[in-house]
């Protein structure tokens, strides 16, 4: 996928003033907050529970390589593949050449955002193949030729007369009149659509949400079935999956599945939560043949041991996105980059280089309610602000926030010149304010203000308030 | 393996370790490591499930229920024919299925309802009803796990509109540690030595999707019924209330 991340200032206006997003954005937001706030509160463990995922996820970086080494063992042992792929470049070849020397036409795929880091789908089409989306939102992003705006919900910013309007313009071997009563016909058009494509497909390809180095296993969850039919009717199935995927056993994967569908979809648990582990075996009466992983790196190992290696704890739930106020406003189109939100916003930039995705970092109040809803604890805003920093120090950072930085800290550094500087600002304002007790317009600060009043300070700095306090406490004291 | 793959998996371990500002692991701490592997230790679970066995089942049902599932209690294998009968005609579909090559589905006294049409095998699409062995089931969330085998293919859990499965009350435990227990004690896979099977899948309810507009609709690509025929061969778990799950509201 082309990066935008550049353009997100742009983008963000467009995604505010686009309705059908903001009518999306307004019937979501309230299913993103409610439906995990519900299933954490039935669940009384659940914050110990993070913290046990936190450590398991710790862990299992700590010692990256052995586990990768055991689960690659497995994985051999049960007529697996594993191809190692240092680079996006890496990845594409060894899906590629899988699916060229089986003499794969059609490739029925499960959701997976590896599969879009990689730009898989257009690289098989260069190459003759034919991918096929299975995932009702990536199906119909797919025909729409649009990326996803969610990595769980990825067709979440679209309404109901755009799947119609689409269905209508993809199957045109179907009535053009027929009507689609309920949401469900547009569901049954699609269930038969794909079942045919299920069955004709050469390769399966899947993501995963865990690897699991004690059995070789990879896991992929889902609520359709797609991922499942995927990977079991071809003759060949490909997992997409990138390294800090694993675990060390089913015990904790267990553990982070109980986290996964709570913070994710506010399910308790999924509808399909499948291990795959090796070929078919002898006997069996169905599943693939072959049996590859394509375990992709593409920047990750040069995270750890630096102040970003805690992102890789992330299970790619999108908490951190349906409880993000900037993404509640301007969805995921806006960012750019394969993942949008906070996740994303630390993420992309060790893909695409901070001079590609500094806007992302900078997209944050730092309300800091991606990181109390993580399931596994990820310091999102501290590794925002880490991106800022290293922004700053690339002389990347615009003219002229980096001139108002430093008259700020130029006046910060000097506390008696701060002081007097606020003062005179507090007052200043609060002056402003005194009759309604709020600003509606502000010299500088028009984008502020455009949206919402500034409440006007009450006349007094936090410094001088803290002083009085604390000179009426030691009166009494 | 190809040697572009052995050199990407040098380039990969290479790197981390460089990150990890380490070497490979000294031998000590890799037998840790493989300690703790075969020891895989249990985490929290969760107290929900801990429950005498008649309350693991009420609860389990509830569970199902709560995921649009739905449960019939009969008393032994020979009322299951006439359960499915019943339950197809109440649904207004065909008494044909394709059941899967399990000793215990093959064991089913069909020939007493000779209208049932049964084929045994793997599931193909054009099937409207399949019947699956469970191999166990989880109270914790409702979910029943269901590992490939020749005996038990994956197509019957995926391709039919209705899924049926028949479970042995027995064979529902709290939580999902103690399902892989039953794994790990009762299977042994040849091709590996291990006990994981090719496939394992839990499953929670019918297929559903709620992709068009947050609505959700069951029935997506999998299953649009899941009815499970659960016999009560457990003496304790016979006591149990119909639907007295403790700490389970309704959906």
């Amino acid at each position: 996928m082309l990066s935008t991340s550049p353009a997100f200032k742009e983008n963000a206006r467009k995604a505010i003033n686009d309705a059908g997003l903001q009518k999306a954005l307004a019937r979501t937001k309230p299913q993103f907050h409610g439906k995990r706030a519900k299933a954490v509160a039935g669940l009384p463990e659940f914050e110990r529970l993070r913290d046990i995922g936190r450590d398991i996820k710790n862990h299992t970086l700590a010692h990256l390589d052995f586990y990768l080494e055991t689960w690659a063992a497995n994985v051999e042992r049960a007529g697996g593949q594993v191809h190692w792929c240092a680079s996006a470049d890496d990845a594409r070849a060894a899906v590629l050449g899988i699916c060229e020397r089986v003499g794969a036409r059609t490739v029925t795929k499960g959701k997976s955002m590896i599969s879009e880091e990689l730009g898989i789908n257009e690289h098989l089409e260069q190459h003759g193949i034919t991918p096929v989306e299975t995932d009702l939102g990536e199906y119909i992003l797919q025909l729409r030729h649009e990326p996803p705006s969610h990595i769980i919900g990825p067709a979440f910013h679209l309404n109901r007369e755009d799947w119609e309007e689409s269905f209508r313009r993809a199957h045109t071997d179907l009535p053009a009149d027929r009507v689609f009563h309920e949401r469900r016909d547009i569901l049954t058009e699609a269930r038969a659509k794909l079942r045919a494509r299920f069955l004709a497909a050469d390769v399966g390809i899947t993501g995963a949400n865990f690897l699991i180095a004690e059995t070789g296993s990879s896991v992929i969850v889902t609520n359709e079935g797609n991922g499942d039919l995927t990977q079991t009717l071809p003759r060949v199935h490909i997992v997409l999956a990138s390294l800090e995927k694993m675990v060390p056993t089913l015990e904790d994967a267990t553990n982070m599945l109980r986290l996964l569908a709570r913070s994710a979809t506010g399910q308790d648990f999924s509808v399909y939560t499948t291990f795959s582990t090796g070929v078919r075996r002898e006997g069996d009466l169905d599943g693939p043949e072959e049996y590859h992983v394509v375990l992709l790196d593409n920047g990750r190992s040069a995270m750890l041991g630096t102040e970003f290696q805690d992102m890789l704890r992330c299970i790619r739930c999108a908490a951190c996105m349906n409880h993000c106020p900037v993404y509640n406003v301007v969805g995921g189109h806006a960012y750019g980059s394969v993942y949008p939100g906070p996740m994303g916003a630390v993420l992309t930039p060790t893909l695409i280089g901070v001079d590609q995705a500094g806007n992302l970092p900078n997209a944050s109040t730092f309300c800091g309610r991606c990181e109390s809803v993580c399931p596994v604890k990820i310091p999102l805003p501290k590794m925002m602000r880490h991106w800022r920093e290293r922004e700053f120090e690339r002389h990347l950072t615009p003219a002229t926030v980096r001139t108002n930085l430093a008259l700020w800290g130029f006046v910060a550094r000097r506390p008696g010149l701060y002081r007097l500087v606020t003062r005179i600002g507090a007052g200043a304002l609060g002056w402003l304010g005194r009759r309604r007790g709020r600003l509606s317009r502000l010299p500088f600060a028009g984008g502020w203000t455009a949206g919402r009043d500034l409440p006007a300070p009450e006349g007094d700095t936090f410094f001088a308030r803290y002083a009085r306090e604390q000179r009426g406490k030691g009166g009494r004291a | 393996m190809s040697a572009e793959t052995d050199a990407g998996r040098a380039t990969i371990l290479g790197a981390i370790r460089r990150h990890l500002h380490r070497g490979p692991l000294p031998e000590d701490q890799a037998a840790m490591l493989r300690a703790r592997l075969a020891a895989h230790p249990r985490h929290l679970i969760p107290a929900r499930s801990r429950l005498p066995r008649a309350g693991q089942v009420a609860l389990f049902i509830a569970n199902v229920e709560k995921e649009f599932g739905s449960v019939a209690r009969l008393p032994d294998a020979s009322a299951v024919p006439a359960a499915i009968a019943d339950y197809l005609a109440q649904q207004n579909l065909p008494s044909e299925f394709v059941v899967a090559p399990h000793p215990e589905l093959q064991a089913i006294p069909w020939a007493e309802r000779p209208l049932l049409k049964l084929r045994t095998g793997r599931a193909e699409a054009s099937d409207l009803v399949s019947l699956q062995q469970g191999f166990a089931a989880i109270a914790e969330t409702g979910t029943l796990m269901l590992p490939s085998a020749p005996e038990r293919p994956t197509t019957v859990n995926l391709l039919a509109d209705t899924a049926l499965v028949l479970l042995r009350a027995s064979r529902i435990v709290g939580a999902y540690e103690e399902a892989w227990d039953l794994l790990r004690a009762e299977r042994i896979d040849a091709m590996t030595g291990g006990f994981m099977p090719r496939n394992v899948m839990l499953v929670t309810g019918p297929s559903r999707s709620a992709d068009i507009e947050q609505t959700l609709e069951l029935g997506a690509h999998g299953p649009r019924r899941l009815h499970i025929l659960l016999l009560d061969d457990d003496e304790e778990a016979r006591a149990a209330p119909d639907a007295a799950a403790p700490g389970i509201s309704a959906p």
